[in-house]
């Protein structure tokens, strides 16, 4: 057996585990009614078996199989499908993104080949990099006043940074050679940026689009908890104010599929711009 | 001297103002279709020297003078070979050769672009592996596609570092005789750094002897009298090859260093280096204890 084959079968072992413990774990007590007066415990419906509010693993089957089979319903403001609330999220993390990309990729071109600049925006990039995003809502909500574009807007503000340097680093360590090549070759400056330096960045920038993504996705729930209205993070917060723990699992579940999707993305997109020296 | 092609005088580089120059007066002159290798110990700024030819580095001092314009900045006019070859590994073969193409002439569809690539990609025996990347091929088909992209530029002058320093020795003797072939076909002019000092005797017409640094210079011009159309089998077998190779090891071995040393014979020869013909010497093979010695090692 391959190390791939085993290494599968300890995953599917791993999972069956864990679903086992669940099961077992939100399994309905007995009759908890030992020493109380029995027309008490009736009155009190203590003696009926009673699980402790825990989903069990087939209600979270049954609410994740009747949210998957019915995505894009619209029954009102507080009421859509998953698949509508999952778009939104990924509307305003790729809308964020984006922009985030437009500003840092040419920005870390400039910081990359630029000593100068690199001088002089560093201090600003290590006093803004380790703000948490979430910190900018509240100036971003009073600035922008839409809690939509404030949340594209902080976004923007967390995917920017891992870019931004990735791609600074990436054009300065572009091999002096290439450089060498394309200036003997009197290749002008645009297709030098765009034929030598960013093929040659490539696959720094995209290690640094990998983890903004990964961090965007992180910090959007999170703000959609604070901001409501739609999206996926707003969905957890929502089914916990409606005490719907199988939806709230439900979610957690498709939030953590989801990111593994994306990332897989950026990752595949990563070995395609990878060359070998 | 008016007429040469490529005209040095005087060149210097100092790296920090006010330090001892790397090298300092440095001058001398290629003509059309000549050959000339460079040979001088590691630190004597040998391939500075083909940096401010090539125009990637400035010269402190002096100037350089090729086809009656002054070098000042890289130019299409000379193609440069790279010591590391220098291949960008995100292109295949064919893409690396045509980025220069495509560079010489913007206006070419990419056809036309296609077809000379191909003409200098079968020129170096690279047939059949257009498609490649670089990682895919050996040291020597790598520094080989490097060499087809300096030819397929058709530059005026063709600049090699030490291009086959990091290649086994049966690679190296294979595309030095396919260089020799292409230089023979193309009259190409050619300035070559080695180390290499039976690579020299084998490729160049000229050979210059620099002292060690810092402050060095050209000590000697070597004129290799060995017939054209040399190959790696025959060539050790002219009478000249080894009072050749022995004056420019006895240079290597002792005069470099006392060259060096000895600022009076730097003064003297201000106006350019001492041109010697050691292959036409017959005396100095005589005079000269370690030739035999040497022939008997061998």
């Amino acid at each position: 057996m391959g190390t791939r084959a085993k290494s599968a079968v300890l995953s599917a072992l791993i999972a069956l585990v864990l679903a086992l413990a669940w099961h077992i774990g939100t399994l309905p007590k007995g009759p908890q009614a030992a020493g109380v007066d029995p027309e008490y415990a009736k009155l009190m419906g203590l003696d009926k078996p009673k699980g402790d509010g825990l989903p069990t693993l087939a209600e979270v089957g049954a609410t994740a199989w009747k949210q998957v089979s019915d995505p894009f319903y619209d029954a009102g403001s507080n009421d859509k499908g998953i698949g509508i609330q999952l778009a939104y999220s990924l509307g305003r993390v790729g809308l964020g993104f984006v922009l985030a990309a437009l500003v840092a990729i040419p920005l870390g071109f400039v910081i990359g080949l630029s000593p100068v600049a690199h001088g002089a925006l560093n201090p600003f990039i290590q006093v803004l990099k380790p703000i948490s995003p979430l910190a900018w809502m509240p100036l971003a909500l009073y600035t922008i006043k839409d809690s939509t574009t404030s949340s594209i807007f902080v976004i923007f503000i967390c995917s920017i940074w891992p870019m931004l340097i990735n791609t600074a680093h990436g054009v300065a360590s572009v091999r002096r050679d290439w450089l060498n090549v394309a200036r003997t070759l009197e290749a002008g400056t645009v297709r030098t940026a765009f034929q030598v330096i960013l093929p040659a960045a490539a696959p720094t920038i995209l290690t640094g689009m990998r983890i903004s993504m990964g961090i965007a996705w992180l910090v959007i729930v999170a703000a959609e908890m604070l901001v409501g209205n739609l999206g996926v993070g707003y969905f957890v917060w929502n089914e916990w104010n409606n005490l719907s723990l199988s939806n709230v699992i439900f979610a957690i579940a498709l939030i953590g599929v989801v990111g593994m999707l994306l990332d897989l993305a950026f990752g595949w997109a990563q070995r395609a711009v990878t060359y070998a020296e | 001297m008016s007429a040469a092609f490529l005209q040095v005088r005087g060149l210097a580089k100092r790296f920090a103002p006010g330090a001892a120059p790397v090298f300092d007066n440095v001058s001398f002159a290629l003509e059309r279709g000549e050959f000339v290798c460079v040979i001088g110990h590691s630190g004597c700024g040998k391939t500075t020297i083909l940096n401010i030819l090539a125009g990637l580095d400035a010269a402190s001092g002096g100037e350089v003078i090729m086809d009656g314009r002054e070098v000042a900045g890289p130019s299409l006019d000379r193609g440069v070979v790279f010591q590391g070859h220098a291949l960008m590994p995100w292109l295949t073969v064919r893409r690396n050769i045509a980025f220069a193409v495509k560079s010489r002439w913007p206006d070419w569809g990419r056809e036309k672009i296609d077809a000379h690539c191909q003409k200098y990609i079968d020129l170096v025996r690279l047939t059949g592996n257009e498609d490649k990347k670089p990682s895919a091929l050996s040291g020597g088909m790598k520094q080989r596609v490097g060499i087809a992209r300096a030819f397929a530029i058709q530059p005026k002058m063709l600049l090699l570092d030490e291009p086959f320093g990091a290649l086994d020795a049966l690679t190296r003797g294979a595309i030095q005789e396919e260089l020799t072939a292409i230089c023979a076909e193309t009259r190409q002019t050619v300035f070559m750094i080695t180390h290499d000092v039976d690579e020299a005797i084998l490729l160049a017409d000229k050979i210059l002897l620099m002292t060690n640094g810092p402050r060095a210079r050209i000590a000697e011009i070597v004129v290799n009298t060995l017939p054209r159309a040399r190959t790696r089998h025959d060539v050790h077998h002219h009478p000249h090859y080894y009072r050749i190779r022995n004056h420019l090891v006895d240079f290597l071995v002792h005069r470099s260093k006392l060259l060096q040393a000895g600022e009076a014979e730097a003064a003297s020869n201000d106006d350019g280096p001492r041109v010697v013909m050691p292959g036409l010497d017959a005396a100095e093979e005589a005079a000269e204890p370690r030739a035999p010695l040497l022939k008997q090692v061998k």
